[in-house]
């Protein structure tokens, strides 16, 4: 089936103004009346469920953590992009868009992105006045750095935590609807299935993570906000809990995935030290504003003491690869590279994966305070885990799982195929195509959020009576024992292997064969060991503990149970797609150089498959994807 | 190294708890305390025993959920650091370990180490924002903040919530947790409408949802893995005083 | 009114009123240490006092109403603290508190049990009549308040009941003064040490003040 994003048509920088004003409005008086389901708390979901709320609608939102502070949001360290262009540095709200299209390396879609980079601009205006303190100079300006993929300085920043901060401005702005009553929050609850009446969202099933109480929930629409699926490659940046569950459970109801291959290796993470590590640590990618990647040249200095390397015997591979863009290259680009010095037996550290982050021309230019006063939580954090002083010795980091552009499919209103589902952030696969440049999530999430989905919403209920299907509906009835069925389950295998076992195995096939460079090879190995893992899952896991009770390891394994499933379905969109884009990489389709080699005769378009059933062949659909306003062109940063 | 652990287990929040003996065994030093804690859960999973519980999430120190008193100190005692962020590289091989749960009425325990913080989020509602709308508001660069400001109330807003002032008062109380948030809104000029309304309303739902009252201790300071001045509680003072002077 | 119920307002009460008493023991000691100015001084100090009566009567109503709000809200946020905290730690290490601050309701109490004893032995004569009464005759128109003193001192009872008193109030106020002045929100940061350091050597100065003159009675450097 062909889909269609309903991006509107015209000229790009009317098509949002427009839109708006054609989209048929909720009068003031009925908006009460209407339940809105929000899962998921984080920039996205916290701000649309606050500015939903807000708005008059009666909303209820849940998230697993023990509240809403605390989803994962909160660890995006560098910044957020807006094209406020202070710096008087050439940026401008097309220069925005257009470094986003060619970021996701043309795998996004045009308007979506365009909306973005126009209300990246409220954002800042946003969060400045919920008291966000957001980086100034001494006379009181707010004050940018650079990101990667950029040539102009329009990220904003909040010391090194500025998620924490934007996520602590949500959360405000959720409190205060929580407050007034138009928000009603639903802590420690899973969302366990989304419930499908007549073809529409209208509910969820979720389960008490305190009592093990299985409950339903109707809403007149349901909104997920529920992040990335990273958390397949069981070591990644993301948080312990962070899982595909929700928008698996979704697609399970029919909610087509989109582009699942396309998963974003950060390359500033502190290298894994052992085999019981069971998260990996991002450091800004901020940090290559002033650090210098860099491996020895031979391969007999890689175990010396990198302070009695001369520079001469250092290959500073992404300035001499990349010149233009330097040490500030896409992620992509720069976790590739790295990965590429290492196979060439160039890594440093324990077992050779890594490289070095080096701030000595940095120190030596603006002097160790400066540097610290820019990274010094990041320092910090270093040394916290590698136990070295990163201003003394060069830091180590080698690439890891970090973000997801693929997810939910959605049209330009954030409303997937399954009408009254709609999914905001990191969850859908909207704007980044085939890659997301630093600064660009937290930019996502508050867009949907705040400014993004408090309209397109309004068209769908206003299509609506509200109310119509409540709890009592047989479709929640018949939900709630599919959930609970899989729990009891779950609980009475009783077999030898823990969830932590099973996941790390999927994990590292995962990584091995699904990760930074994929071929037909790897993705047929994964596509041959993924439904055995899950085989044994199914028949060999040990869940402890019992369904009425706090129960981490029922948690877990539920959550496992959806990569399982979803694994494979990744590993089939990483094969169908024959050629190198973004994050997604074919060692079949390179160039001779090793740069990525995309086709965009045959694969410019979005794949979305559609869920026919366990051991049963997905269905792909195709969104095609139109470039009026950036030329189609090979993606060039050297 | 091999170490003893005395965890305390609780089954639920009306069940009484104690302290039981765990061994930890052939633990890396390059292992953080948790993955200490996941090797543990692993043995105890394959002994047919129900693991212990113990909040976590981001297990990078910002998320704020991990909360467990190691011998005594909330987070474990060492500087700016939460207990996701406590490498084993700082005990020494035949330790023993004491894991207690925050204590406090206000977070009553739910599970082994999992406490209820749900108060902290009930301050917030009380006055932890600015009622500004979404959409409509002016241009950042309108109102002028000079670095300093904005660095102060970058320190204030450090805050993750943990908890752990409370953990570590001897009054229980969230002091320091309610003045972070006062103190960063206070120090702008976007927050400086509401400032009366909030010093007011948030220190009346700390005392509501049953925290103690703040002696200076200062112990909050110590434990506060993000290093949260109480130069901030004595800004929080100033802010209240200013509602009596009117 | 919202002062005498919120935390930061009753914790602003406990520091006027704490800060006043200082106020008030300043004065007491002061008037005290005339003792040392010859046998003569202090005599003439309490008889000055007690010529105008309408002054002494509201500075006392004064100190009665400090008092008592200093120690009803003292007990109060003590009970609340404590329902606060209703389980202890298996161990507990405090870094940063100090004894004096674990123990304020402890040092106010042995303060308050001695004003009252206090109260009873030298301005209501009820207790320890014996050391009183030989110098209930005005002489020289003055009460021998001195040979009051002096000969009190002279009860080990009495010097020790006095020296506890004294150890309690100086310990009070190690935590007291450096408390004053966070409460009323003069702390920044950098300023906490230094204050807390103050704090601590004017209550160790207090202290050594208030228990010069039992000394001075037992090293016989002032006799009766």
């Amino acid at each position: 089936m062909i889909l269609d994003g309903k991006a509107p048509t015209g000229p790009i920088e009317k098509t949002w103004d427009k839109h708006r004003f054609d989209m048929k409005l909720v009068n003031p008086a009925n908006k009460r009346k209407f339940k809105i389901l929000v899962v998921g708390t984080g920039l996205a979901g916290g701000a649309g469920a606050a500015s939903l709320g807000e708005l008059g609608y009666n909303v209820e939102a849940f998230c697993y953590q023990d509240s809403p502070r605390r989803a994962h949001s909160i660890a995006a360290q560098g910044g957020i992009n807006a094209a406020k262009a202070y710096p008087n540095d050439g940026d401008s709200i097309y220069r925005l868009f257009y470094d986003t299209v060619k970021g996701g390396d043309f795998r996004a879609r045009e308007a979506d992105v365009y909306r973005l980079a126009q209300v990246s601009n409220n954002i800042i205006d946003q969060c400045v006045a919920q008291g966000v303190p957001f980086a100034r100079d001494y006379a009181g300006y707010l004050d940018n750095r650079s990101f990667g993929g950029a040539q102009v300085s329009r990220t904003f920043y909040a010391r090194g935590q500025t998620g924490q901060q934007l996520l602590l401005g949500a959360y405000s702005a959720l409190s205060r609807q929580v407050k007034a009553g138009t928000v009603k929050m639903h802590p420690r609850t899973e969302m366990l299935d989304l419930v499908v009446v007549d073809g529409v969202a209208k509910g969820i099933t979720v389960r008490n993570l305190i009592t093990g109480k299985i409950e339903s929930h109707w809403g007149d629409a349901v909104v997920l906000a529920t992040g990335g699926f990273v958390n397949v490659f069981y070591l990644s940046t993301n948080a312990m809990g962070c899982s595909v569950t929700a928008i698996w459970k979704a697609a399970k109801k029919g909610a087509y995935m989109a582009n699942p291959c396309y998963t974003q290796i950060h390359p500033t993470c502190i290298p894994q030290h052992g085999d019981k590590q069971s998260k990996l640590t991002l450091m800004s990618e901020s940090l290559r504003n002033d650090g210098r990647c860099w491996v020895p040249k031979k391969v007999e200095d890689c175990e010396k003491n990198p302070n009695d390397i001369p520079v001469d015997d250092r290959d500073y591979y992404l300035e001499r690869k990349y010149p233009s863009f330097g040490n500030l290259a896409p992620r992509d680009i720069a976790s590739r590279a790295a990965k590429e010095q290492c196979d060439d037996d160039r890594g440093v550290g324990p077992g050779k994966r890594g490289v070095y982050l080096d701030f000595k021309t940095a120190i030596d230019r603006v002097g160790q305070p400066m540097i610290a006063q820019r990274y010094g939580n990041l320092f910090e954090m270093y040394e916290k885990i590698t136990d070295e002083n990163g201003y003394e010795r060069p830091m180590r980091i080698y690439p890891a799982p970090h973000y997801s552009m693929g997810g939910l499919w959605v049209d330009y209103e954030c409303q997937s195929n399954i009408p009254g589902l709609f999914v905001l952030g990191e969850a859908n696969f909207s704007v980044h195509g085939a890659n997301r440049l630093g600064a660009s999530a937290l930019m996502q999430g508050l867009a949907d959020g705040y400014f993004v989905i408090p309209y397109t919403i309004a068209p769908y209920l206003a299509s609506l009576t509200p109310g119509t299907v409540k709890e009592d509906h047989p479709a929640f009835k018949e939900s709630a024992e599919q959930v609970e069925a899989q729990i009891n389950k779950l609980l009475n295998i009783n077999g030898k292997k823990t969830v932590s076992e099973l996941h790390r195995e999927l994990g590292s096939v995962m990584w091995e064969d699904v990760g930074m460079a994929r071929s037909d090879a790897s993705l047929k190995h994964a596509l041959k060991r993924i439904p055995e893992i899950r085989d044994e899952f199914w028949n060999n896991v040990n869940v402890t503990g019992e369904a009425g009770e706090l129960n981490q390891q029922l948690e877990n394994a539920g959550r496992l149970a959806d990569f399982l499933e979803f694994a494979e379905v990744m590993a089939k969109d990483a094969l169908h797609r024959e050629e190198s884009c973004g994050g997604h990489f074919r060692t079949e389709h390179q160039t001779d150089d090793g740069e990525a080699m995309r086709d965009d005769e045959n694969f410019c378009y979005v794949g979305a498959w559609e869920f026919k059933g366990v051991d049963k062949e997905p269905e792909l659909h195709k969104e095609p994807l139109k470039f009026e306003n950036v030329k189609l062109a090979v993606r060039s940063y050297k | 190294m091999n170490l003893t652990l005395h965890v305390w287990r609780q089954k639920g929040p009306q069940v009484k708890g104690k302290l039981e003996t765990y061994q930890a065994k052939n633990i890396s030093e390059d292992q953080s305390f948790l993955e200490m804690l996941d090797d543990v859960n692993e043995d105890l999973i394959k002994a047919g025993k129900d693991p212990i519980a113990f909040d976590h999430d981001c297990r990078e120190g910002i998320c704020g959920m991990c909360s467990q008193v190691i011998n005594g100190k909330a987070h474990g005692g060492d500087e700016r650091t939460t207990v996701c962020q406590l490498h084993m590289r700082r005990f020494n091989d035949g330790d023993d370990i004491v894991i207690e749960p925050w204590r406090a009425k206000a977070f009553p325990v739910q599970k082994d180490l999992i406490v209820d913080r749900a108060a902290l989020d009930v301050i917030m509602q009380a006055g932890g924002y600015t009622s500004c709308h979404t959409g409509g508001v002016a241009d950042g660069n309108a109102l002028l903040i000079p670095k300093p400001t904005a660095d102060y109330a970058m320190d204030a807003a450090e805050c993750i919530g943990c908890g752990a002032c409370v953990a570590s008062c001897p009054n229980s109380s969230a002091m320091l947790f309610t003045s972070a948030k006062v103190a960063q809104l206070a120090a702008l000029p976007q927050g400086k409408a509401e400032a009366k309304d909030r010093v007011r309303n948030m220190t009346q739902a700390l005392l509501d949802e049953g925290f103690g009252n703040c002696t200076n201790h200062y112990e909050c300071q110590d434990a506060c893995p993000k290093g949260i001045s109480v130069k901030f509680i004595a800004k929080l003072n100033r802010e209240y005083l200013k509602t009596v002077a009117k | 009114m919202h002062l005498f119920t919120s935390t930061v307002g009753r914790k602003i009460l406990m520091a006027v009123t704490g800060l006043l008493l200082v106020g008030f023991i300043t004065i007491h000691l002061i008037g005290n240490l005339t003792i040392f100015a010859g046998n003569e001084a202090i005599n003439i100090y309490a008889a000055g006092l007690h010529s105008m009566p309408p002054v002494v009567w509201i500075f006392r109503l004064v100190i009665l109403v400090l008092f008592a709000i200093h120690i009803t809200f003292g007990i109060q946020l003590t009970v609340e603290n404590s329902a606060a905290t209703p389980e202890q730690y298996a161990i507990q290490v405090t870094q940063k508190t100090t004894f004096a601050a674990k123990s304020m309701i402890y040092t106010g109490l042995i303060i308050l049990a001695f004003i009252l004893y206090h109260l009873l032995h030298f301005t209501m004569h009820v207790v320890h009549t014996d050391a009183i009464e030989p110098y209930n005759q005005l002489v020289n128109g003055r009460h021998n308040v001195f040979g009051m003193v002096g000969t009190s001192f002279q009860s080990a009872f009495i010097t020790i009941a006095y020296a506890i008193a004294i150890i309690a109030l100086a310990f009070h106020l190690t935590h007291g003064l450096q408390s004053f002045i966070q409460t009323l929100g003069w702390s920044n940061g950098p300023s906490q040490d230094k204050v807390s350091a103050i704090g601590k050597l004017v209550a160790i100065a207090y202290g050594v003040l208030y228990v010069a003159i039992p000394l001075a009675f037992l090293f016989h450097i002032l006799k009766v």
